[in-house]
């Protein structure tokens, strides 16, 4: 374990930013977080987390993938790849942390998506545990510890302090880095942190929220419960929740005519618009019913089905702050699971 | 803080499904927190007296909501109308959105509705309770001992601290009194924004724009865009987009929308309130509107029902096409 003084954070960041480009969340104008690149005056954030979750480093919002020029009757294909920079993301949340699991599953799984490997093989994450979690927080439910996030670096903030602690080969490289900065330490202050979150998460309003009744193998139990209806009949089918989501991943791959030639590119898409998935046979969620419900039974059902019983909601509670209705996983599944918390 | 309380509106609501005079119920039902509050359609009592709700946090503006409900819903449904609601359900019906008989409007007076991130800003993370008192909210957090007093007025939303209107401009029986009309300043941050220079105007907006992540919860929340089909989510048009190509789609999407509400936007201010990201995009409509005002004299969309908006009309007194565009370099 190594600690260092708050005061020198910013000379911390600064030797992190020689060799690669540096994140941190820090506020913006209307006062909420936001990933910036770090650069001397830009300050770590004080807010619990970002609006946006740390996706868009290896799932951005938009990519292009390739171009082609055509002349005459030849086709030029332009490799326009620019996920080649090495970079680190600070002050990561726990529940963020474990989302880039999620993600990986879905695209190092063969066949492996190519651009988000080689974001994830540039990226080093360092996270940082939860001090002062929200009520809108459960990651609890999904196994995640708030205490002692994952990710390459693991860090711990107090008054005066932060602590690291390296998980893997990258994190070490990185501490090694940061050496001039930081001294050994034993565990003492940490170890008490983390029994002042674990306290602190125990008082939280969502502590009990259980996922029993769901996971693989409930397709059947769910599909067709009349409870849908009512649940998605105030849903406004805006994308902000799959939007704000660390752990949605869908997207759409489209070319964009430039006049000379295509640009091929992938963006975000959203199971609540109505094109999402159109095939030439039209669309087989043809209401906010259909769609809502995918959207639900793919992070409770159909993903675990598909990844060992794993979840794809890391309980960040960005959903829960965010949809213009306040209609939410939470609500979702202590209805349809009938799970009382 | 609200005049009318949540039990005289579940037992408004119980009467009327009782007596038969509605068969379901438009209204807002219980969160987790306390602010989280839902819309529903609510057809029995007992669902009512459990999870029916209201309070400070009821910002939602159901008149939108009647498009789809009175689609969908062979009965009639009884409707909870604020004010500033009014407007919209007015403008919808001039657009003939949803058939007037299938609906049975009660119009609720409104003290303002809380913006939770302004709440929050001053109570911090982990809210477990809100309660009213008198004109202040407790706030119990899991961090603190004693709940958080915060005055009501320093929390509201934008738009209600902007409000345009008491005045309820449609009803079929209201709870409280009719109200009237009210002086605002809603115009005063779109002065503020004329007065800047074309260069730092285009920064300021480029600045809120940019943060847009186009999950389109403005339009969708908006009464004012109620196309059966958005251009935007056409692949056929050519602009269909799930996220902005670059900058400059993010500024296209939202002005592009702004025209196409001009004259209708009741400036109900729901834009504002559902967007992720902060962007005061309410200042956009408010600048139409504005303009509209003075280029043609008052009007209010939504006011009465079928009245012509003033750039689907025309009159000899209105303004010539020059003078409009004269007038561009007192806005620079």
């Amino acid at each position: 374990m190594l600690k260092c003084s708050l005061d020198k954070i910013n000379s911390v960041f600064e030797e992190i930013a020689k060799t690669a480009k540096l994140y941190i969340p820090a506020d913006d104008k209307d006062g909420s977080a936001v990933y910036k690149q770090w650069e001397n005056g830009i300050e770590w954030s004080s807010s619990l987390n970002t609006v946006r979750s740390p996706k868009d480093f290896f799932l951005p919002q938009m990519e292009n993938l390739m171009e082609f020029k055509t002349e005459g009757k030849n086709i030029e294909v332009i490799d326009n790849r620019c996920e080649t920079e090495d970079f680190v993301i600070f002050g990561v949340r726990a529940c963020d942390v474990k989302s880039f699991e999620v993600l990986d599953r879905v695209f190092l799984s063969e066949p492996v998506d190519s651009y988000y490997a080689s974001r994830r093989e540039k990226g080093v994450i360092v996270s940082t545990a939860c001090s002062k979690p929200s009520e809108t927080c459960f990651c609890k439910t999904f196994g995640i510890s708030p205490e002692e996030p994952e990710g390459d670096v693991t860090t711990w903030k107090t008054e005066d302090e932060i602590f690291f602690k390296a998980n893997t080969s990258k994190g070490e490289a990185l501490l090694e880095k940061l050496s001039a900065y930081t001294e050994e330490c034993d565990e003492t202050v940490v170890t008490e942190q983390k029994e002042k979150i674990s306290a602190i998460m125990a008082k939280l309003p969502l502590k009990d929220l259980k996922t029993d009744a769901f996971g693989g193998g409930k397709t059947e139990e769910f599909f067709n419960n009349p409870v849908w209806e009512e649940l998605s009949g105030s849903c406004l089918g805006c994308g902000t929740c799959t939007f704000v989501c660390p752990t949605c991943q869908c997207y759409d791959i489209k070319d964009f005519n430039t006049g000379k030639g295509v640009i091929r590119f992938r963006c975000w898409d959203s199971c609540m618009y109505s094109e999402f998935t159109k095939m030439a046979h039209g669309n087989n969620r043809i209401t906010q019913k259909e769609r809502f419900r995918q959207r639900f039974m793919h992070k409770l059902v159909y993903y675990p089905e598909n990844n060992d019983g794993m979840f794809s909601c890391v309980g960040c509670g960005r959903c829960l702050s965010k949809c213009p209705i306040s209609m939410n996983i939470v609500k979702v599944m202590k209805k349809i699971g009938d799970v009382d918390a | 803080m609200q005049k009318i309380t949540q039990n005289q509106l579940i037992e408004k609501a119980a009467s009327l499904l009782s007596d038969g005079t509605v068969n379901a119920v438009l209204g807002w039902s219980r969160g987790e927190f306390g602010y989280d509050v839902t819309p529903k359609m609510f057809k029995t009592e007992e669902d009512l007296k459990e999870n029916f709700v209201w309070n400070d946090f009821c910002g939602v503006n159901f008149s939108k909501y009647l498009v789809s409900k009175t689609d969908r819903f062979d009965g009639k449904i009884l409707v909870f109308l604020k004010p500033c609601d009014t407007y919209s359900f007015n403008q919808l019906l001039t657009e003939h959105r949803f058939e007037r008989e299938k609906v049975y409007a009660v119009g609720i007076p409104c003290e303002g509705m809380v913006d939770v991130i302004k709440l929050k800003a001053v109570t911090g993370e982990g809210i477990s309770e809100i309660k009213e008192d008198g004109e202040n909210l407790l706030v119990t957090t899991i961090y603190e001992d004693a709940p958080v007093k915060v005055a009501f007025k320093d929390v509201l939303l934008e738009r209600c601290i902007n409000c345009k209107s008491k005045k309820h401009v449609a009803y079929d029986e209201l709870m409280g009194d009719e109200g009237e009309v009210i002086e605002s300043k809603r115009f005063d941050e779109v002065a503020k924004i004329e007065a800047m220079t074309p260069d730092e105007r285009f920064a300021f907006w480029q600045n809120e724009l940019s943060r847009c992540i186009r999950c389109n919860a403005c339009r969708d929340a908006c009464p004012a865009c109620t196309c059966e089909k958005c251009v935007f989510d056409n692949p056929q048009s050519g602009v269909e987009n799930k996220a902005p190509a670059n900058s400059f789609e993010e500024k296209m999407f939202h002005i592009i929308r702004a025209y196409h509400v001009a004259g209708r936007c009741t400036d109900c201010g729901e834009c504002s309130r559902v967007c992720p990201q902060n962007i005061p995009l309410h200042l956009l409509n408010r600048k139409f509107i504005k303009d509209i005002n003075e280029f043609y004299g008052e009007y209010q969309a939504g006011a009465e029902v079928g009245s012509r908006a003033p750039l689907v009309d025309y009159t000899t007194e209105d303004l010539e096409p020059g003078e409009v565009f004269d007038r561009r370099d007192i806005d620079a």
